[in-house]
């Protein structure tokens, strides 16, 4: 099996895979990073989501031999304490149910906020429209990005 | 009266037990699963307990710091936060020196820890408090034994002990003393109006790892030398398994083993993409003896039933014969549902490790009693060979209730001998479901001189009926002919509960039928629910569910958080109230048109599910469950075909979606009785409330879910 050289978390790291293994079960079931999580596997749902030099992008999409110098973040990343402003507003508003989609939306929101730091609520809704959440967490969801916009700016 | 401890009331039957930790400290155990029972009477002999015994756990530190070992399982309803809430109110120690954690099952001391999923708040009530009042008590007294004064003059508030004289004793200085005592009993419970958590925002014990990735879910799980398994199953329903060639799956790098079990074939691999690469690569033949099943037989099959006279009568008041043949007019509609997946987020999944000494299961269920005793049976095992334990759930809505995962997951662990977890693809997920039944209803109603004199309900479903509260629920009691008649069609298709099961879509027909029942009275639709209420508020009928003064308290807070009775330019508004888990729930959906088609823009809701515990969870139960009732009323669709589920992942299966999603506005009616269900009631008026406000704007009735097609449809219509 070859091995590819992959940045996660700003940590260098080498792994053994197949080709065409999807990002997302190299971090999970080699790295255990499973704070990214398995939805669909067919970019529908977006609980994978991590960044790739900043954008978010669906793990369960990405080809591991297709990553080269990229830059991945995945949600155990995404701030060193947890206290990202994304996060501290998901816990401000309280925003989870199950949990499970929460950390795909967070990743999804961060990248968001960095291109558009004063979104509308319109822009929020649409950008966060290809995350699902089984729970229907929408209302907080929607709170806790503004509330995070907000502070950012 | 000095206490002493011989003194001390000593009840045989409390399901409590202290000790003191080697390390300091005190430990408290109760039985969550036995307490938690409404007839609860723990049978169990309290000299010879030991600590196997119970599944909950609270310590003490000696200084003064509590934790409480939660056994149960959280499926996203908040209640692994709101249980430790009402412990810690009546202990009456700050909410923030109390540490909440999900009891490890793999502990010595916490062996055959399990609990049932269908402890809920209202069950767990009584218990809770006792044990939080009767630990309070306990270190009371241990504090009147340090001092020498008689219990009755001390009291404790806030962790903190104080006799006559002023002197105070914190919970962790009497700890030890207080494990050699005995339980009391009989102790006294705060009034609500003494609470000081209970009522207050809690936020859910799991955040902090929930927003920063940590492990907690099943799918997080892993055990030293597991494999990942993927389960080849039929692909119909009603088919078996022929045979099947695995050379392409040998091939994938990963795989080490392929096992056939009954119709299915699992791929086990050392990762979980190579295990279903290899499930992928096997070319299996099915077959089948019988004709496989479509909906358009079910449909065909459940209309024969509603127009057939072979029911079984559920519930009969007055003559509904003699009130439809005396009738001025007869209203008379039929609603359809189609089936449900659950598709819970994080799919199925179950970790098993079957050894020669015991059956290690580990993963997300709502029902690890009932599965662990399966899992035994299936494996000619002594139960008392398995410890299973529960990780957070990604989700639940019934369908972890089921435990099938598990039990693949122990035949697989057993047959290839390794530790195994078992994991669904979303495909296996929805495919394999265990679905909320298609089902139909007829109600008819008669007129006389303006008032609704008869009322009958028929049901048809798939595999089985609703279950035997539901006929006394609204509008029981309210019409004096009133009848109920269930019928089944047996199918090969699984089926079970999805949240709110059975009212999830009788609401729908209910709510929607009383709509057109005040239009064809021309009375106003809130007016008539209240009007009607009245028969059923003094009724003596102990059979009634649902309570006439709380649902009218309910429908009148709705109506004036709504401005019901006041008209918005280019908004609709419609209505809908439904009792259900014990929780009167009343709604109002505003919607707007855009290219023709409804918007839903807010929702209010109001509910009386009695004291509430912890208000920023309560909001989110009722959010959640609106707006889950609005994406399945307007997307959910699931058919068969041959057998075949019409929808396999969510590209073309449709979840509501944020851009989708209306405001969810929640307001509670304030009284002082025990606490109500939150996770399913928001759910059932939903549909009903958002179809009355389409109809508003569009003078067109829905009958039939997903509404997306009814309108897509009828649109189409309207362009010509
Ligand atoms: S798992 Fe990648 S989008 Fe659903
Ligand atoms: S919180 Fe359960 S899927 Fe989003």
């Amino acid at each position: 099996m070859p091995t590819y050289n992959l940045k996660i978390n700003g940590k260098q790291i080498t792994v053994t895979a197949d080709p065409d293994t999807p990002l997302l079960w190299i971090l999970r079931d080699e790295l255990n990073l499973v704070g990214t999580k398995f939805g669909c596997g067919i970019a529908q749902c977006g609980a994978c989501t991590v960044h790739v030099d900043g954008v978010a992008t669906r793990s369960c999409q990405l080809q591991v031999a297709l990553l080269d110098k990229e830059e991945i973040t995945t949600i155990e990343g995404l701030s060193e304490a947890g206290d990202h402003p994304l996060q501290e507003a998901w816990k401000q508003v309280d925003v989870p149910q199950c949990g499970y989609c929460q950390a795909g939306q967070i990743m999804t929101a961060a990248s968001f906020l960095k291109q558009n730091p004063n979104p509308t609520t319109q822009e929020i809704r649409e950008a966060m429209h290809g995350n699902l959440c089984r729970c229907a967490s929408y209302n907080r969801i929607e709170k806790a990005v503004a509330m995070a916009a907000e502070k950012m700016s | 009266m000095k206490t002493t401890k011989s003194n001390l009331a000593f009840s045989r039957r409390n399901f409590l037990k202290t000790s003191a930790l080697a390390g300091g400290g005190m430990i408290i155990g109760f039985n969550l699963f036995t307490a938690c029972k409404t007839e609860a009477k723990p049978s169990i002999d309290i000299e010879n307990l030991n600590f196997n015994d119970f599944n909950a756990f609270i310590k003490i530190a000696d200084n003064g710091y509590v934790t409480i070992f939660s056994p149960n399982p959280e499926i996203g309803q908040g209640v692994k936060t709101a249980m430790p809430m009402i412990i810690a109110e009546e202990l009456d120690v700050e909410w923030d020196k109390v540490h909440v954690v999900q009891a490890k099952y793999n502990k010595k001391e916490y062996t055959r820890q399990v609990a049932g999923g269908s402890l809920s708040i209202r069950f767990g009530w009584d218990a809770l408090r006792q044990t939080g009042a009767t630990t309070k008590q306990m270190l009371i007294n241990a504090a009147a034994v340090k001092w020498g004064v008689d219990a009755a003059t001390c009291s404790a508030s806030k962790g903190i002990i104080t006799n006559a004289n002023g002197e105070t004793l914190g919970y962790g200085e009497v700890v030890k003393e207080a494990s050699t005592l005995e339980v009391p009993e009989n102790v006294k419970l705060k009034k609500p109006s003494e609470y000081t958590i209970i009522g207050t925002d809690a936020i859910n014990v799991d955040l902090d790892k929930i927003v920063t990735g940590k492990p907690l879910f099943g799918l997080d799980y892993k055990a030293e030398g597991m494999s990942y398994a993927s389960v080849l199953r039929p692909p119909a329903f009603g088919q078996k398994l022929e045979s099947f060639d695995d050379t392409e799956t040998k091939k994938v790098t990963g795989v080490t083993d392929v096992i056939k079990f009954g119709d299915k074939v699992a791929v086990l691999a050392s990762n979980t993409w190579a295990a279903m690469k290899g499930k992928k690569a096997i070319k299996a033949i099915w077959s089948s003896d019988e004709k496989l099943e479509s909906t358009e037989n079910h449909d065909k099959e459940l209309n024969d039933i509603l127009d057939g006279n072979d029911f079984t009568i559920r519930r009969e008041d007055g003559n509904v014969k003699k009130a439809f043949t005396e009738a001025d007019k007869i209203v008379e509609r039929t609603y359809d549902s189609p089936f449900l997946p659950h598709n819970c987020l994080e799919p199925m999944n179950f970790y098993a490790d079957v050894t020669p000494e015991k059956i290690h299961l580990v993963g997300p269920i709502q029902t690890p009693q009932w599965t662990a005793g399966r899992v035994a049976k299936l494996l000619e095992r002594k139960k008392e060979e398995i410890e299973l334990e529960m990780t957070r759930m990604g989700g639940g809505f019934g369908r972890r209730l089921y435990g099938d995962f598990a039990l693949e997951a122990a035949e697989v662990s057993n047959l290839a001998k390794k530790p195994v977890k078992v994991v669904f693809s979303r495909e296996d997920d929805m495919t394999d479901g265990i679905y909320r039944p298609a089902i139909k209803y007829r109600i008819a109603a008669s007129i006389k001189e303006g008032k609704i004199t008869g009322y009958h309900l028929k049901e048809a479903a798939i595999n089985s009926n609703m279950y035997d509260l539901i006929p006394n629920f609204f509008p029981a009691g309210c019409i004096p002919n009133y009848k109920v008649s269930t019928k089944s069609y047996k199918s090969d298709i699984t089926t079970g509960a999805w949240r709110a099961p059975y009212t999830n879509f009788l609401a729908f027909a209910e709510q929607t039928f009383f709509d057109e029942l005040a239009q064809e009275l021309e009375k106003d639709p809130v007016e008539l629910r209240l009007e009607l209420l009245q028969n059923v508020k003094n009724t003596t009928d102990d059979k009634i569910e649902y309570s006439g003064q709380r649902m009218e308290n309910t429908i009148k807070l709705a109506a004036e958080k709504s401005n019901w009775s006041e008209n918005k330019d280019g908004v609709y508004k419609g209505f809908a109230a439904y009792y259900s888990h014990n929780t009167h729930v009343a709604e109002v959906a505003e919607i707007e048109l855009k290219d023709g088609l409804p918007v839903v823009k807010k929702i209010i809701a109001a509910v009386d599910c009695g004291i509430i515990i912890n208000p920023t969870g309560a909001i989110n139960q009722i959010q959640g469950g609106v707006l889950d009732g609005i994406g399945h009323a307007m997307y959910g669709d699931l058919s068969f075909k041959n057998g075949k589920p019409s929808h396999r992942n969510f590209d073309t299966y449709r979840l509501i979606r944020m851009n989708e999603t209306p405001e969810v506005e929640v307001h509670f009616v304030k009284n002082e009785l025990s606490p109500t269900g939150l996770g399913e009631p928001g759910l059932p008026p939903a549909g009903g409330a958002v179809a009355n406000a389409i109809h508003k704007a569009l003078s067109k009735r829905l009958y039939k879910q997903p509404f997306i097609k009814e309108l897509q449809n009828s649109k189409t219509e309207v362009l010509g």
